[in-house]
């Protein structure tokens, strides 16, 4: 399984950003947290709007199965749907407690948006 | 001659300044209102509206029947508003700013463009005074195009005075464009100063010739003066704080009516205008 979880650095010992569409990096990790991938995620930190759904595109372009992030706004939420991805939300801490608790399916799947727009 | 009246601070006379200003010129002007979020020269001009039309954007309906998902359009989009994704195409007309490049590069024609209500123009008369508004639909974020709906209602063989919005971002911008000049409205507080600064800035990118007007010019401190001279900015009118001014804009009447004597001072202003920019304000050549 390809899990994304939003990361403010680009190890797996970095905290969590609570933001999808705007956290600084998205890493990509594999069921052990073994890094994949760092994406720099900068250029849609700053984006007017439809930085959930850029976001949400470009995690669905490397195949991800699993997102593990803090809040879920509307826009995001209904692109990762249509790609198929699984949210779980709420999530705090370092990159590799969350997905240690996936693990310990210990993380709460969202079915709808969990966050407003532009939150 | 388009003469857009702004202000970066809200509250400092616009509407007051614009609806005067174009009241003087009677049946040589008109008046757009394209604060087109809370448009209020309605209530000091008490136009009659005669006519109403809705103003649409057009945004992208995809057929998924047609669609063979070679994603072209999400490649165009600047604005996340089409999403090829998965085993579909995801469309947020909310932030699709009506370009017509997805469904124009669509190789299986399978978008179709469908209209979004943005709200309505309304023209009438106010007097002997063309009257113009944009009214935006409640909860409608996109305002621009709107604007430019209203604008196209500017006659061209008149003196179209246009009502801003406040402060200096795309709403501003899209109103104050094509303009020949611009008359800032401001009140000598820091307040009035520190959006007055702000929103000359953002002017000045446009290349548009600018002058100040004070309102409730006897309170507050030097600042604006200062900041005036400073940026060579003409001052081209100043508007006490005067009681009788105060109680009939609470009644919703036009500054000229309540001071009769302020309607030589705005003839004066478009004289001083037309000077500035070089084209003569009586006669046909306007």
């Amino acid at each position: 399984m390809k899990i994304a979880v939003t990361s403010t650095g680009k190890t797996i010992e970095s905290s969590i950003d609570p933001r999808f569409g705007r956290a600084p990096f998205i890493l990509i990790v594999d069921d052990d947290c073994n890094l994949i991938e760092a994406i720099d995620n900068s250029t849609n930190v700053n984006a007017m709007r439809g930085a959930g759904i850029q976001a949400a595109k470009t995690i669905a372009d490397r195949k991800v199965d699993l997102l593990l992030t803090g809040r879920c706004g509307p826009n995001a939420f209904t692109t990762l749907e249509a790609a198929g991805i699984k949210v779980g939300v709420e999530q705090s801490g370092t990159v590799r407690e969350a997905v240690e608790r996936l693990k310990r399916n210990d993380v709460p799947l969202a079915d709808k948006p969990n966050a407003e727009a532009h939150w | 001659m388009i003469v857009a009246v702004a202000s970066g601070k809200g509250g400092t006379g616009k509407t007051t300044v614009a609806t005067s200003l174009a009241m003087v010129l009677g049946n040589r002007a008109q008046i757009l209102d394209c604060d087109v979020e809370e448009p209020n020269c309605h209530i000091l001009l008490k136009p009659t509206i005669l006519t109403t039309d809705a103003v649409n954007l057009p945004v992208p309906s995809v057929d998924l029947q047609k669609c063979t998902l070679c994603g072209k359009c999400g490649e165009v989009c600047q604005f996340s508003a089409i999403v090829p994704i998965g085993k579909t195409v995801i469309a947020f007309p909310e932030l699709c700013h009506g370009c017509g490049a997805c469904s124009m590069l669509c190789p299986e024609k399978a978008i179709q463009e469908v209209p979004r209500n943005l709200g309505v123009v309304e023209t009438g008369m106010a007097g002997p005074l063309e009257f113009v508004q944009g009214r935006i639909r409640i909860g409608e974020a996109m305002a621009p195009p709107l604007i430019r709906a209203v604008k196209t209602q500017i006659s061209g063989d008149k003196f179209a005075i246009l009502d801003a919005p406040p402060g200096a971002s795309c709403p501003v911008i899209t109103t104050v464009k094509g303009s020949d000049f611009v008359i800032m409205v401001t009140e000598p507080t820091p307040f009035g100063l520190n959006d007055l600064e702000i929103a000359v800035e953002a002017i000045q990118g446009l290349g548009i010739p600018m002058g100040i007007v004070i309102n409730r010019s006897d309170i507050g401190d030097s600042g604006v003066k200062d900041f005036c001279r400073n940026k060579g900015l003409p001052l081209l009118m100043e508007i006490p704080h005067h009681r009788r001014i105060a109680e009939g804009y609470a009644k919703g009447a036009p500054l000229i009516e309540s001071m009769p004597e302020y309607a030589d001072k705005f003839k004066k202003l478009t004289d001083d205008i037309s000077m500035i920019i070089g084209i003569p304000s009586k006669g046909s050549s306007l």
